[in-house]
């Protein structure tokens, strides 16, 4: 049945709004918000078993026939997304009650965080350009109100930043949408396809499509775009935090790769050529912010910037090899991001401090939540055995094969500084003299430990179980470098 | 001193049923005329914003027992449910449908869509949204 894909998005919309009737009863709305999580994770898994077996679901809402009405397509990639959105999602909801006090989980926590679910699946999962703007905001909504929840004078401060950017990027993004539609007269991305397809995309189309992608650079922090990010993530509470650095970004390099593998393909010597460039500045700007501060939040956040350069690099290279490493790529940087935020933030709790200078031997106190941080940073560099290596793989052959010397070596000694930038947390935060003094909250750190624990052990499956994971995202690959199997699946020609 | 403001009362006990039923006029003109519910909702928040700045919240929240907060999701969750409940006939999500009902007393012959409830829970959602934010911040010490 069609309806199924669009599933993942009702259920966690449902979700919210049924525990918006009752935001003062914690415990019953905590119990309800864990089950229909792992709820929708099933459903997601099924619905993508079933992408598996059977193709594409295109769901045509209202019965309307697909260039008129809205589409919602399930293909292999949006799914794998939306598996692995809700896979973050079932941890930091049972990491919420254990992070956020009793005040704040009253004030409609729960719904907010099951709106930004509804806001990331439905992105993922739309097939219309208009569409894909309104789940922007609802995700966008959402994400205002977990950043200010708890009101601190700094909370305050930075969303103001970070509303009035997402807004501006927003209005830039419709003005967009009626540039295309005036362009092509429709804002159904098969159509759009076809469309520009037949025009070879003009000089006009190659404008909108840098336009459009700066609406996207902007919300996925690519350089020169990314200052608003980094003071923004660290403010508000870790799970927060955690959902934002997952995936918030990660929308906007899907939509990147979404648009430029389907609609704005004629012209890659302008536009493709320009993503390499930008993504080696951006990991580049992105890991000299991670090795500036001493903050192991910041370090954390700073290293967002330098994996979506490595997602655009992907995209830019254009080759079926590099579109693959982005992806896998993708899904690893979600997962291992998930866990490094929630790490972050149990040890800026356990420890009572963010500044790397004040903590010393915490590996003595803590060591479960030692190892699993230093399995998450040796996964974000891509040492073999873990996720971060297939996907890095990938995108270096991808270069390698198109003879792109100078981006493998960017990517190459950025992934060492990745390394450095976060193994200085390990090395002066865990090792060190064991502190007597300290009186360590072992409790507190089990209860930490095990939805991070749940994250890891995805990351190490994605690093050891490749071989399961890789045919589905090479397939991914092919089919995104023929978009005429999207327009046809879509159009039904 | 308490000012008399006999002339607002007056006028606002009129003009509020007015606008009242000029905004369920608006919420049900929506198929086939402008109108429809965002405009019906934010026309009945304005009759109700209207009573509160004539005769204070003390005495209209007495009138109006409602929390307007809880208009927001039985709002949603009424536009949501319009959507899921063509799950059941096996139609596309959001597909609507329509019927004539002849033997309605009074109105007679009547075209009945189910469009119709996705409207009324964009209204509820509105009415809510404006007045909690109205309220909230009137309330605000």
């Amino acid at each position: 049945m069609s309806n199924l894909a669009v599933l993942p998005i009702i259920v966690p919309l449902l979700a919210g709004i049924i525990a918006a009737f009752i935001p003062r009863k914690t415990t019953v709305v905590r119990i309800f918000s864990r089950v229909m999580t792992i709820v929708n994770l099933a459903i997601a898994m099924y619905v993508g078993f079933e992408v598996y077996q059977n193709g594409s679901i295109i769901l045509e809402t209202g019965g309307w026939k697909a260039p008129f009405g809205i589409v919602i397509v399930a293909d292999m990639l949006s799914v794998l997304l939306v598996i692995t959105t809700n896979i973050i999602g079932v941890a930091c909801v049972f990491f919420a009650s254990r992070s956020l006090t009793d005040k704040q989980e009253s004030f409609y926590f729960y719904t907010f965080f099951f709106l930004l679910i509804t806001g990331v699946s439905g992105a993922f999962l739309t097939g219309d350009l208009f569409n894909l703007f309104v789940f922007f905001e609802v995700l966008l909504m959402a994400s205002y109100g977990l950043l200010v929840l708890g009101g601190n004078k700094v909370q305050f401060r930075e969303s103001i930043k970070y509303i009035l950017i997402n807004l501006f990027s927003s209005m830039l993004f419709v003005t967009v949408v009626a540039f295309l539609y005036s362009v092509v007269g429709t804002v159904n991305m098969a159509q759009i396809a076809q469309r520009v397809q037949e025009v070879e995309q003009q000089g006009i189309l190659t404008t909108i499509g840098i336009l459009l992608f700066f609406v996207f650079a902007t919300k996925a922090a690519i350089f020169p775009l990314y200052y608003w990010l980094p003071k923004s993530y660290i403010v508000p509470n870790p799970v927060v935090s955690a959902l934002f650095g997952a995936l918030l970004t990660k929308v906007g390099i899907y939509s990147i790769i979404r648009v430029f593998t389907l609609i704005f393909i004629h012209d890659t010597a302008m536009t493709h050529q320009l993503f390499i460039w930008l993504a080696a500045f951006t990991m580049i700007f992105g890991v000299i912010g991670a090795l500036s501060t001493n903050n192991v939040k910041l370090i954390v956040v700073y290293n967002i910037i330098p994996a979506i350069g490595f997602m655009l690099m992907g995209i830019g290279l254009y080759s079926e090899t590099a579109v693959a490493g982005s992806i896998y790529y993708l899904l690893h940087d979600m997962v291992v991001k998930g866990a490094l935020f929630l790490l972050v933030g149990a040890i800026v709790a356990l420890a009572g401090t963010s500044d790397l200078r004040k903590m010393n031997g915490l590996i003595h106190h803590y060591p479960v939540i030692g190892w699993m941080f230093l399995i998450s940073t040796v996964a974000l560099a891509g040492i073999p055995p873990f996720s971060g290596f297939v996907g890095k793989l990938l995108l270096l052959q991808g270069g390698l094969e198109q003879g792109n010397i100078a981006i493998v070596i960017v990517g190459l000694v950025t992934s060492l500084l990745i390394l450095f930038s976060m193994i200085r947390i390990f090395i002066r935060g865990f090792w060190g003299e064991k502190d007597e003094s300290f009186t360590p909250d072992k409790k507190k750190a089990r209860a930490f430990a095990w939805p991070i624990g749940c994250l890891v052990a995805i990351t190490i499956f994605l690093g050891v179980g490749a071989e399961f994971v890789y045919p589905i995202v090479a397939d991914i690959s092919t089919y995104l470098l023929d978009p005429s199997l999207y327009i046809d699946s879509v159009l039904k020609e | 001193m308490r000012t008399n403001d006999l002339i607002l009362r007056t006028t606002t006990n009129l003009i509020a049923f007015i606008l009242l039923a000029f905004s369920v006029y608006l919420f049900l003109a929506g198929h086939n005329a402008p109108g429809g519910g965002f405009i019906g909702g934010l026309m009945t928040a304005a009759a109700i914003v209207l009573m509160y700045m004539t005769y204070g919240f003390e005495s209209v929240s007495k009138i109006i027992p409602i929390n307007f907060r809880f208009l927001i999701p039985v709002g949603l969750l009424i536009a949501v449910l319009t959507g899921i409940g063509s799950f059941l006939f096996g139609a596309p999500f959001l597909s609507q449908t329509f019927g004539h009902f002849s033997e309605i007393p009074i109105l007679g012959d009547v075209e009945l869509a189910t469009a119709m409830l996705f409207d009324l829970g964009v209204y509820l959602t509105v009415v809510g949204v404006t007045l909690t934010i109205i309220l909230t911040i009137a309330n605000d010490q």
